[in-house]
């Protein structure tokens, strides 16, 4: 028998606004994520894809139909989630590690720990940023990095308090391509060894197909779920892979939905 | 030219500058034959500097104080209404309508209620050197906090943050540059104030010694009075640069990194 979803909503939607303002963001979003499973969300700008994942972070309650997390209704912001957005939004006036140590600060049961281990606790902090390839770049402050640093940061930050969902908007649309398939590689080192349950919300379908276990594509706003793609290409996906025919065909059968959506 | 050159000219351009403007108004003087009752010669000035000095110093000193009080009195109570302001919309809607209101009455007017209420001394210039440099506090601290990024607030929120754990790691840090930069202008208005009400109706300050000076037609003296305030004014603001680079060093980082 399988596992309950970890995160599952039901015929979802958000209006934003009221009266004659009123405006539909999302209708009648239906999707399930498994533990474990790295879920990527596409479609065209401005359809919602960020409100989505506002949604089942709970950072915002649904007009109509119902989130639950582990089979329980969400009502405020849920616990054990972490965010990565596409602008780093480190704090200028803190040091990367003080940035990356910041949900340690808040987050229980790290807070109440926080003081009497801090070693320890900097000790994995200084480990993460190793593993993203950024060791020996703690002391210095966000300004003083690269934009793919930042981003880098930005994603250890979402990660040290080791939450069971991670929430990714377009964490690396502003960066030059290169950078970007770097980070890709680092993204998916990280999740083969931690497992987290991850949602990415991109625009670039290649990025998608790339990280993703399941990829949903949206229409344009209102924002609908119009298409599932399961990507079961094998792990560890490099970018030999990208160039592979079936990450080609892939992608190309995500480009023609969402062409389809342009055509409309 | 080379850039110590560089570096040196762009040092000595205030002390320059200054320098003209005060030959200028000393030739000007001299070649139109203007009275010293009007504008006395700057040399003049310098002279009942240097003759009145214990006087200045000492009038000067009672302004600073009366100042310089009233100025961290309004860096205090500024700094929490901004805070209060910037943090809730309610406090938002209901004070700002009334501090705009209550900054766009002319000081001058409140000076004699002042008076009334507290007598004279240096009670009034506190009060006013307060009241004058509270405003731009209060809207900058509560712009800086209003301004924090909506990613920045949900980032926090998801990470199961109370709202005062975002104002005190989020908001709080993040008003200070804007805390400072009001500072600068608050500091020279406390001033402004604090002269204001001393000249109105005093005994006490530089503002009275200006007054009582241009009572008896002692002009030179009133100008003394007048360079001393430029000088305070000119300190304090310095100081209060100073302090903000030290404190929010992280703001200035165009010039760290260049």
């Amino acid at each position: 028998m399988p596992s309950p979803p970890l995160v599952e909503l039901k015929n979802v939607s958000l209006a934003y606004g009221e009266g004659s303002e009123r405006m539909l963001a999302l209708g009648d979003a239906t999707m399930s994520i498994d533990d474990g499973e790295f879920v990527a969300v596409v479609g065209p700008s401005g359809c919602g894809k960020s409100t989505l994942m506002k949604l089942v972070t709970g950072l915002l309650p649904p007009t109509g139909g119902e989130v639950s997390v582990r089979g329980q209704p969400v009502t405020g912001p849920i616990k054990g989630v972490g965010m990565a957005f596409q602008n780093a939004t480190l704090m200028p006036w803190r040091t990367t590690r003080d940035n990356i140590m910041l949900p340690l600060e808040v987050v229980e049961p790290h807070k109440r720990r926080l003081r009497a281990n801090r070693a320890e606790y900097i000790a994995r902090a200084e480990a993460l940023l190793a593993s993203v390839g950024l060791g020996g770049f703690g002391d210095k402050f966000p300004w003083q990095l690269s934009g793919g640093m930042q981003q880098r940061s930005n994603v250890c930050r979402a990660l040290i308090h080791e939450p069971q969902i991670l929430m990714l908007d377009e964490p690396f649309g502003a960066l030059d391509a290169f950078t970007r398939e770097e980070l890709w590689g680092i993204m998916q080192a990280l999740w083969l060894e931690r497992r987290f349950t991850a949602v990415l919300v991109t625009h670039d379908l290649r990025e998608a197909v790339y990280l993703a276990d399941t990829v949903y594509v949206m229409s344009r706003r209102p924002g609908r779920i119009v298409k599932v793609r399961t990507v079961d290409l094998p792990r560890p996906r490099t970018l030999e892979t990208t160039f592979e025919p079936a990450f080609v065909d892939i992608v190309h059968e995500l480009r023609e939905r969402i062409q389809q959506e342009h055509a409309e | 030219m080379s850039a110590l050159q560089r570096r040196a000219i762009r040092l000595a351009m205030p002390w320059l500058t200054l320098l003209a403007l005060l030959v200028l108004w000393e030739v000007a003087c001299i070649v139109f034959h203007i009275p010293e009752i009007v504008a006395p010669r700057p040399t003049r000035v310098f002279e009942v500097v240097i003759q009145r000095w214990d006087l200045l110093l000492r009038f000067c000193l009672e302004t600073l104080w009366t100042t310089l009080i009233g100025f961290f009195l309004a860096i205090g109570f500024g700094l929490l209404l901004g805070l209060a302001i910037g943090a809730s919309p309610f406090i938002y809607s209901g004070l700002y309508p009334l501090l705009i209101a209550f900054n766009a009455i002319p000081k001058v007017a409140i000076v004699p209620i002042l008076m009334i209420w507290v007598g004279i001394g240096a009670l009034p210039a506190i009060i006013t050197a307060f009241v004058i440099s509270f405003f731009p506090i209060v809207v900058n601290v509560a712009t800086g906090l209003a301004t924090i990024e909506p990613e920045m607030r949900d980032l926090m929120r998801s990470l199961g943050a109370s709202n005062r754990e975002i104002l005190v790691k989020v908001g709080i840090p993040r008003a200070m540059p804007y805390l400072f930069a009001s500072l600068k202008v608050a500091a020279t208005l406390a001033f402004v104030g604090s002269v204001l009400s001393e000249t109105v109706g005093g005994n006490r300050g530089i503002g009275f010694l200006m007054l009582s000076a241009s009572a008896r037609n002692d002009s030179a003296t009133t100008f003394a009075g007048l360079f001393a305030i430029a000088v305070m004014g000119v300190g304090v603001y310095a100081a209060c640069a100073l302090i903000e680079r030290r404190m929010t060093r992280w703001a200035f980082r165009g010039e760290l990194v260049r």
